[in-house]
């Protein structure tokens, strides 16, 4: 049997969703023989595989990085999941748009930092004016609301997965599930 | 002999009812265990049909009507579910979503929130519009409570409760469209307007954005069954 080609994805979010995720405990185990975790946060794999059957993505798009990574998931994959309340709505990350990105910058660089405060320029990728959901930018085939979704949640949703069915996410978790 | 009760009799999802002439199809439908989605109507509060979750088709009209409203009719056909108002209903609660900052994970009222449940109850997984992220007020002037614009609905059952419930008429709304918003008194602080802190439009508020500050925690359930109680005490029944 071919085993399906997942992949986890981590942009602006917690990692709650991914914690939630190994919460699956010992299910995990009876699911992973099913399929090959080829890229996340997870194991070691550096470069997104030319093809990834699906896609679990966590956290809104907030930056111009995450901008660049999600259009290439996109491009790179069969199934995308939304995960999460962030990769859905934009959730907490997105609080900061009725203010922008400015003071929240000065805050984090500046009033909270007694030594040497400066914003910085290079490495830290440039904030997006406003953090959205992944479906503003891409198109999501399934989202999994949920901050995080439960792990029952991730057991359901994968082995539906796995069976080939889509499953019925909303009779499952909802927004701040 | 009693007075003579005017009875109706229509159907309601195929099923055949009867109805007091005063009632409304919501009443009926709901004396009748046949489930119609609801924001703005409360039991015990007058009816203004501000939400429009409760649309219902009529056979013979192309219009929808908002159930919480409709005063039933002889012979009626109403059809609560269907995928034209699972659409309408879709939409709105995706306008409220997008309206204003509701960001549930991180908010006293949810698990206990109308808004979210019904989200979930009619299938709504995301929101296809974008958000518009307004930049809105928080009131923490009163000392028991907090009013937070970011998740209000403009439902105004906490308008009619002050109102008609509690008789003091703090609460109303300010502003057309999307600049509507709820305050107390001629927009004075709550904390120094003439509300009795009885804590009504709390309870009856929907969502999170009436809230109790002096309760511990993020786990803020709301009671709002005592208005057809107190109704019911008042008429001496
Ligand atoms: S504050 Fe609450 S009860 Fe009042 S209009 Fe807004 S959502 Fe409705
Ligand atoms: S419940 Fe009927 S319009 Fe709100």
């Amino acid at each position: 049997m071919n085993k399906i080609k997942l992949a986890t994805v981590w942009l602006d979010g917690c990692s709650g969703c991914h914690m939630s995720f190994l919460d699956m405990d010992e299910r995990l185990l009876e699911l992973s023989s099913q399929f090959n975790l080829v890229y996340s946060p997870l194991v070691d794999f550096k470069d997104y595989p030319e093809m990834v059957d699906v896609a679990l993505v966590e956290g809104a798009i907030s930056s111009v990085e995450d901008e660049h990574k999600i259009q290439h998931i996109r491009k790179h994959t069969t199934l995308l999941v939304a995960m999460g309340d962030c990769a859905v709505t934009g959730n907490v990350p997105a609080m900061r748009n009725p203010f922008g990105p400015l003071p929240i910058l000065e805050r984090a660089y500046h009033e909270n930092v007694s030594a040497q405060p400066q914003t910085p320029s290079v490495i830290v990728p440039a904030l997006l004016e406003k953090v959205r959901p992944v479906h503003e930018f891409v198109s999501v085939d399934l989202y999994l609301p949920g901050c995080p979704p439960a792990a029952d949640t991730f057991f359901t949703v994968i082995t539906e997965l796995l069976a080939g069915r889509i499953p019925d996410v909303a009779s499952l978790t909802r927004f701040g599930a | 002999m009693s007075p003579a009760v005017d009875v109706k009799t229509l159907v309601i999802d195929g099923i055949d009812v009867s109805a007091r002439a005063d009632q409304t199809v919501l009443e009926v439908a709901r004396e009748n265990n046949i489930f119609i989605p609801t924001l703005c109507h409360l039991d015990g509060l007058s009816d203004v049909g501000a939400c429009r979750l409760c649309l219902v088709e009529v056979k013979n009209s192309p219009k929808l009507f908002p159930a919480c409203v409709l005063k039933v009719e002889e012979g009626m056909e109403v059809t609560t579910k269907s995928d034209r108002l699972l659409h309408y209903r879709q939409t709105i609660l995706e306008l409220l979503f997008a309206e204003r900052n509701h960001v549930c994970s991180v908010c006293v009222t949810n698990n206990h929130c109308e808004l979210q449940a019904t989200a979930q109850s009619q299938g709504l997984t995301h929101v296809r519009l974008p958000y518009r992220s307004p930049r809105l007020g928080v009131d923490a002037s009163n000392e028991r409570f907090v009013a937070d614009q970011n998740r209000c609905i403009l439902c105004t059952r906490c308008v009619r409760v002050c109102d008609e419930i509690e008789g003091a008429h703090v609460w109303d709304v300010m502003g057309r469209g999307i600049d509507s918003m709820v305050i107390t008194d001629l927009m004075q602080p709550w904390g120094e307007s003439s509300c009795t802190r009885c804590g009504k439009c709390v309870n009856v508020c929907p969502t999170g954005a009436l809230f109790d500050k002096t309760k511990v925690g993020s786990d803020h359930p709301k009671y709002p069954d005592f208005v057809p109680y107190l109704n019911m005490m008042r008429e001496g029944r």
